[in-house]
Parts: structure tokens; sequence; C-alpha cells
């Protein structure tokens, strides 16, 4: 007998646990267990702290930064593109060009970034010049249905529209701000710190440049994930303008002389 | 008694949990280099699994048209799955528009390929080499989920971090106080690949067998094969 009671002893708590089962049994549905994409298994797949053998290494770590000045916008970034401890590029294009009057920039996943942006390249085709707001809108509320799904962006979108130059923040967990000055990324702490020093609404072009080269210049030496060249921009009443690509293997030497 | 042991380790423990591994790291290296006229793209062909070689002629290039090769390093059924579904995409694009398509359309087509499966993607690393519109030489390389930037060489794989450096010295000359860098010959740049897989076979396990270069010129593709240690 006693061998029949401890057969099923054991099992009391597993029946109590089924009945609180079907007690919210109601408004389960299977099919929409389904119906996501396998969010949870891609993070095992990427994670970089996760052991798997065969893990997808997605590129990260950056700095770029944009600002408002009397001019226009500036836009400046690094182009080091880092998967772990191994850089995978030096020469990355984090200032992606939607067209030929709106800018946006690069921080975190590359793909991410480059996908959604030349998505809203496409959408913002129309007769009528786009709004930097209504266009950093679209991209923001492109991405928002993705949320908690593992996209990984840090964007500014600049122009110049009816209303003048424009500088808007957009993420991949919904945040979106107007500004007049931003910074994104791994390095971006080191950024602001020369930016904050030097940033004054009347500076000249020249100097604003300077300023933004510098600021990427420093990102690149305590930011161990930010390197390679410093990309600039000039973002104009008439569209934006390249304005150079500077090593900073030389922009070492010219800053701390020889 | 038997049956309580049995009951104690089915009945009150829960369901087994079974992972989903879909993907395999198989090894192998890619090189592609871009120079002035042609472009060379070379991989090894050994395919493994951990210590086990599966394959030692499984080649991880394919000629996509007569201006394009594609190859890859990663998870090779992903590969060989993505590489089908291109040439399918260009065959239509092929009978639409009664012309082979130009390998920075044919970029930006494996560029959203790859993204379309961002939540699960292709395990694979992809380099892209070939002749533009004007004839110039040039190489993508894509990261798994379709970040792609064109570049003057590149080394994926296994062996990527062995074989990068050496390419960054002797193909960009980076680093050189030089005035005017010289573009690369033909001849040069298949030196500088085999050099890379010779030295690539003594260090990294998964790459050896043989080495596939493809050149891709003006006037078509021509492949060549060259032995490397099978040990």
């Amino acid at each position: 007998m006693d061998s029949f009671v401890n057969r099923f002893r054991g099992t009391t708590e597993l029946w109590a646990n089924e009945a609180n089962m079907f007690d919210d049994f109601g408004p389960y549905d299977a099919v929409k267990e389904f119906s996501q994409p396998p969010v949870e298994f891609l993070k095992e797949c990427t994670d970089e702290k996760s052991d798997s053998e065969c893990r997808i290494k997605f590129e990260h770590g950056t700095t770029t930064l944009a600002f408002k000045f009397q001019g226009g916008i500036i836009v400046a970034t690094d182009s080091r593109a880092s998967a772990g401890s191994y850089i995978a590029s030096q020469t990355v294009k984090k200032v992606i060009e939607i067209n030929p009057y709106l800018l946006g920039t690069m921080a975190g996943g590359a793909a991410d970034c480059q996908f959604w942006e030349r998505e809203l390249g496409r959408r913002c085709r129309n007769k009528e010049r786009i709004s930097v707001a209504a266009a950093s809108k679209l991209l923001a509320n492109m991405v928002y249905p993705y949320k908690g799904m593992g996209l990984s962006m840090g964007t500014m979108v600049t122009g110049w529209d009816k209303t003048g130059p424009n500088l808007f923040y957009v993420d991949s967990d919904g945040s979106r701000f107007k500004g007049d000055m931003f910074s994104v990324g791994s390095g971006s702490t080191f950024a602001y710190g020369v930016l904050d020093s030097g940033l004054d609404y009347e500076l000249s072009t020249n100097d604003a440049i300077e300023l933004s080269r510098r600021s990427i210049y420093h990102a690149t030496y305590r930011d161990a994930a930010s390197g390679g060249y410093v990309r600039i921009y000039h973002v104009k009443e008439q569209g934006w303008e390249f304005i150079g690509l500077f090593d900073v293997g030389n922009l070492h030497w010219e800053y701390n002389g020889l | 008694m038997n049956s309580t042991a049995f009951c104690d380790n089915t009945l009150t423990s829960g369901p087994t949990g079974h992972g989903f591994y879909p993907y395999e790291a198989n090894g192998g290296t890619a090189v592609a280099i871009a120079g002035e006229d042609f472009c060379v793209v070379a991989s090894d062909t050994r395919q493994s699994n951990g210590y086990l070689i599966n394959a030692r002629y499984s080649p991880k290039a394919f000629k996509m048209s007569d201006k394009a090769v594609l190859a890859n390093s990663g998870f090779a059924a992903d590969g060989n799955a993505l590489v089908r579904r291109l040439g399918q995409r260009m065959q239509w694009y092929r009978h639409s528009h009664e012309k082979e398509m130009s390998i920075t359309a044919l970029a930006q087509l494996l560029s959203n390929t790859l993204y379309y499966k961002r939540f699960f993607p292709y395990y694979t690393q992809v380099l892209l080499g070939g002749i533009d519109e004007n004839g110039v030489g040039v190489v993508f390389s894509f990261d798994p989920v379709g970040s792609y930037g064109s570049e003057i060489c590149r080394a994926a794989g296994t062996a990527a971090a062995l074989i990068q450096p050496f390419l960054d010295n002797q193909v960009e000359l980076k680093n050189m106080q030089i005035g005017e860098k010289p573009r690369l010959s033909l001849d040069r740049a298949l030196c500088i690949a085999k050099d890379a897989f010779t030295s690539a076979t003594e260090r990294d396990i998964y790459t050896g067998d043989y080495l596939e270069i493809y050149i891709i010129k003006g006037d078509g593709v021509t492949i060549e094969n060259y032995p490397l240690k099978k040990d």
C-alpha cells in the first residue's frame, strides 16, 4: 500500500499548477506564440556574453555628433566598427545621405541604421521637400512597432527645411527629441566634454568644423570602440556638403605637437 | 521500489527543454581584393564542424555573373541557400529587363535579402567582388544582417583576423609615409592572395585543403585552383 501511495505523493503539486494553468486559459492563444519572430532565440545567438560557438557578432561602438550654429549644422562621426575586441573596419560611413538635403547618422546596429534610413529616403520622395520634423517622425514611427525585438539604432536626423536648419535625435526605443546639439554612441561622453567647452552659436564655419573634428578626435583617444577617420558634413540652406575625411593618426600629432 | 524512483523522476519534474540550435559554424576563409580594372576573390574549400573535417572540396565562392563573384563563410547551409535565392532573383531580373544586373544593384539586393531575415538571420559573412558599370574593380563586404560597404580589400571568415592586417599592409600600404600610393597589379594581387592562404593554413585549423581563386576582368571570369596543406 505504501508503495502505491508513494507513487502519487510528489504529484499533487503538479496537479495544483495544472489547475492554475486552466484558470489562465481564457486569454491564451497558441497561435500568438508563433506569430512573433523568435526574438529570445535570436538574443541567445547574438549575445556577446553568451558562450555559444556560433553566435552572430554585430558591429557596435561609435562616436557621432551634430550641432547647430549660425552657419547651419555640423555633423561629424568616427569610422570604426568593432565586433567584440576585433576591429571589423576602420572605414565605415556613419553619415547616411538620405537625400541631397537630409542626413542621418549611424550608431548601434549598422544594418538597422542603413536599412531604415534608406527606407526613410524612399518614403520622403515627394514633389515638395519634407520637413525634418516630419522625416524624423516618419523614421521613429517606422521602427516603433519593432520595439523590444532587438533593433538597435541611435540616430540624428538633420537637414534644412522651410523653418531653417533642424536637428532631431531618434532611437529604436521610441525616443525622439528636437535639439541644438547631440552626441550619440559609446564615445559620446568624451565628445560632449569637448563640445560643451567650445560650443558657441556665433562660431565661424571653420571654427565649428574644427570643434567637431577635435571632439571626435578626443572621443577616439579615450574610447577604444571609436577610431579610424573623422568624417565631417556641413548642412546648409542649399543642402548638405561633405567637408572631409581626417585620419585620427595624423590629428594626434597635429593636436599634440611633434 | 522501482516504481517510486520512476514517478519521482518523471511525473514531478517539468517538461524537458530542448534547445533550438539551427546554426553551425563551418569555418573557412575568403579574401577579396579590388584592382584598377580587375578583382580577385579567393577562398579555401575546407568545410568543418568543430574538430571534424566534413569535406575537403566544398566551394564557398560562386560566380553570380560575368562581372560578380560571391564568397561567403559561416554556416554553409545558410550560405548556399542565400546564393541560390540570389541567383534566382538575378534570373528574374534578366527575364524582365533583358540585361544582366550590375554589381552595385546586386549589392543592394543582397543587403535587402539579408535584412529581410533580420529576426532569423542567415549566419554568413559575405564578400562580393567584381567589376562595376565603369569597368573598375570593386569589393563589397556584408555583415549577417545586411550592412554593407565598398572596400579595396577584405578578409572574412575564421582566419580574417590573421589575414586582414597582412592585406592592410601589403595591398592598401596603410600607415606608410609615402606620397602617391600605387595601385596593385593583378600578378601582385594573386601572389598576396596565395601567400595569405598558405600562412593562414599554418595557423587556422578551419582553413586548408584547396585554394580557389576567381579572377574577374572586363572580358570575363577565370578560375584557378591550388592545393593547400591538408592537415
